[in-house]
């Protein structure tokens, strides 16, 4: 960079994104070690439970169809509320940032807020009550979970914006629809993807949670090694959760670098 | 490629133009009328506040008049699609406003884009607007604007904003965030541009010198931007209308003249001259003929190389090369008269050589010509001004007469 007056106003974008929070860096490094740790994990458990004799309680839990139905149907719950999550938040961010509908942001955030704040396990109980126990359970409290981050990373990146390049963006003849699809989004992009990643993320965690409502997936062999006392099953649950919750956070971060506009990287 | 003096531009005329913010007791811009001629550069200044930015942003309806007309060759914009008229009008602003994730040649492409022309020609006419505005287009093309230095973005943004060919073209202090110099050459290559463009240019800016250079007139501002004088330069310069217009023009208003005008319009002396290679019998009757005791040596093509005087032929006995004093400074026929008066004044002796495009002798400029000069420019502005304000209150004189003429003729009714 050169010195000089012009140098701090040339690049306003930049550093309006910089003072919201920045999405985590993705590194090479961690591109490549994230999935061995993973493998590696998934075969010790693999090789730790072959090995050992397990009774028949145990044995039933783990049989390779039910394991596979659970790791399949937590793989759906995750895929459904972060889709709905998505399809709910961004439109939201995005309203809660034009016009009119502004003054009714703060009320929104705050009970995005609450979503958040109450305890998971607390607001699944909850969800019962009105909506019994099962798979559609588990996913309203998800998407109920999940929304915050993708809501306020949508609007703390729209709201980032330097207001001279939409007004230059306007200024140009872009209608308002072309300002936000060619430009407040593009730009709110890094922050967004990061809010999603984040969803994932708390998706896969609450994801086992739906075991307690009946709700499937993984949280199933966790909540059945609890009842029965069986410890390795508990522990292939968690080890399972924890490696999908890995692998789900490095597909995201691939997805980060690829969609990230390339002029906004930095060099 | 430029095309004579064939104007593109579009007049303009603001009506009554007025913008109310909110509920705020006074209004931001009260009730401004212009009139702006097809193809006229024309600067608004005033101090800070005073509504310029708001009457800019008015004019492409980014700032919607509480009331008031804006016609743009003769048609009346203020009830068109806000969206289609910004497409007409170039807009160009200080921070260049360039969308960071897109290459230079994206931003460019936007509104020729918009207005759906054609892949090849959006293509063709992005390089050719690069070109235009002095970027190499094999090099900049592909580049996102962080890759680019204040001046270069800047110039991007003008490029973005003349994409399209629009008549108009709005300048809210483009020039105001980059380094004085850069900021001399961005403002010496709008000239250039704007010699083969022709366009109808408003420009915003706070510092009077950027009017003074860049504007065919200029509008003075007070607050609620009252138009507190409406002229050329020199008028401003020479006539300020009031106590707040001098206040704004600053001191040397005079001075400030100087720079409005180029060697090349003043009168140059002419004083003896030979070259390296003459004899030394024909220079010493040059000098002796010639009026001053100098004689400027030019070398052999033709440009100025040293001075010599009747006392530096005798000490030199053997060749002239030897003899005299190198020329240090020279000024060019473009150089303005307070670029010539700075070399002047720095010169030992107080005269300095003008040359040509190829650096060539064209005369010579010295304190005494200077002076001439600069009295009969302000002479000249002044019985200007006195004319163009005889001619003006002729006009309103005239006006009121009809407009009597015209209510006599509904009373008899
Ligand atoms: N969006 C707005 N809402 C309310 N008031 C505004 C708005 N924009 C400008 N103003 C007010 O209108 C007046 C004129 O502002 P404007 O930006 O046109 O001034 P300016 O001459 O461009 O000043 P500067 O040289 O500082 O850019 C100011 O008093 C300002 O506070
Ligand atoms: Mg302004």
């Amino acid at each position: 960079m050169t010195a000089g007056p012009g140098t701090e106003e040339a690049q306003p974008v930049t550093s309006a994104l910089q003072s919201a929070p920045m999405p985590r860096k993705v590194t090479a490094k961690k591109l490549i070690v994230t999935p061995i740790v993973i493998v590696l994990a998934l075969i010790g458990t693999y090789v730790w439970i072959s090995n050992v004799s397990l009774d028949p309680i145990e044995k039933n839990s783990l049989s390779g169809a039910l394991v596979r139905q659970a790791l399949w149907q937590h793989i759906r719950l995750t895929a459904y509320s972060t889709f709905f999550v998505l399809v709910i938040a961004i439109p939201l961010g995005i309203a809660l940032t034009r016009g009119g509908v502004r003054k009714a942001s703060p009320v929104a955030t705050a009970i995005a807020n609450l979503g958040q704040s109450i305890p998971s396990i607390g607001l699944l109980a909850l969800l019962t009550f009105w909506l019994g126990i099962g798979p559609r359970t588990a996913l309203v409290g998800m998407v109920a979970y999940a929304v915050l981050p993708v809501l306020s990373n949508t609007m703390s990146g729209l709201r980032g914006i330097d207001p001279q390049l939409v007004d230059a963006a306007r200024g140009i003849g872009m209608s308002g629809f072309g300002v936000l699809t060619k430009v407040e989004l593009p730009l709110a992009v890094p922050l967004i993807l990061a809010g999603v990643r984040n969803a994932l993320v708390l998706n896969v965690g609450t994801g086992t949670l739906a075991g307690f409502v009946s709700g499937g997936g993984l949280g199933t062999l966790i909540t059945n090694g609890i009842v029965t006392q069986r410890t390795r099953v508990l522990i292939v649950g968690s080890v399972l959760a924890v490696a999908l919750a890995l692998f789900v956070d490095w597909l995201a971060s691939l997805a980060e670098l690829q969609l990230t506009p390339r002029g906004l990287e930095e060099s | 490629m430029p095309e004579g003096d064939a104007v593109t531009g579009a007049t303009i005329e603001l009506d009554e133009l007025t913008k109310r913010y909110g509920h705020s007791a006074q209004p931001a811009v009260d009730g401004v009328s212009m009139e702006i001629a097809a193809g006229e550069t024309v600067i608004l200044v005033g101090p800070s506040g005073c509504g310029k930015s708001t009457c800019l942003r008015m004019i492409n309806r980014l700032i919607e008049p509480t009331s008031g007309r804006i016609l743009i060759n003769g048609e009346d914009v203020t009830g068109i699609d806000p969206v289609k008229l910004r497409r007409r009008i170039g807009y160009a602003i200080q921070s260049s406003g360039l969308f960071p994730h897109m290459t230079v040649a994206e931003n460019i492409a936007q509104v020729p884009k918009m207005l759906g022309w054609s892949k090849s020609t959006v293509r063709d006419r992005v390089e050719q607007m690069l070109d235009l505005v002095g970027l190499d287009p094999r090099e900049f093309h592909g580049r996102y604007p962080r890759q680019l230095s204040g001046g270069q973005q800047q110039r991007v943004g003008v490029a973005r904003a003349l994409a399209a060919d629009p008549p108009v073209l709005l300048m809210d202090e483009p020039f105001g965030a980059v380094d004085p110099i850069t900021r001399d050459h961005l403002q010496d290559e709008l000239i250039r541009l704007q010699h083969e463009l022709h366009k109808t240019i408003v420009f915003v800016t706070h510092d009077f010198d950027e009017a003074i250079k860049l504007g065919d007139r200029i509008a003075v501002l007070r607050e609620q931007s009252h138009i507190a004088q409406f002229d050329t330069p020199e008028a401003i310069l020479t006539n300020p209308a009031d106590d707040f217009v001098s206040g704004f023009v600053g001191a040397g208003a005079a001075l400030k003249r100087l720079n409005l005008t180029r060697v090349r319009d003043v009168g140059v002396v002419d004083v003896p001259t030979a070259a390296m290679d003459d004899p030394r019998e024909t220079v010493v009757d040059r000098l002796r003929e010639g009026t001053s005791n100098e004689l400027l040596l030019l070398d052999r093509r033709g440009r100025p190389y040293k001075w010599l005087r009747t006392g530096d032929l005798a000490l030199a006995k053997g060749s002239l090369a030897r003899a005299g004093t190198p020329v240090t400074g020279h000024v060019s026929r473009d150089a303005t008269l307070r670029d010539a008066l700075e070399a002047v004044l720095t010169d030992s002796a107080g005269r300095v050589p003008v040359t040509g495009r190829r650096g060539e002798y064209v005369g010579v400029v010295d304190m005494e010509t200077l002076m001439n000069s600069v009295h009969e420019l302000l002479e000249a502005d002044r019985m200007a001004a006195i004319e163009h304000r005889h001619d003006l209150e002729e006009m309103r004189a005239h006006h009121t007469q009809e407009q009597l003429e015209a209510g006599f003729g509904e009373g008899g009714r």
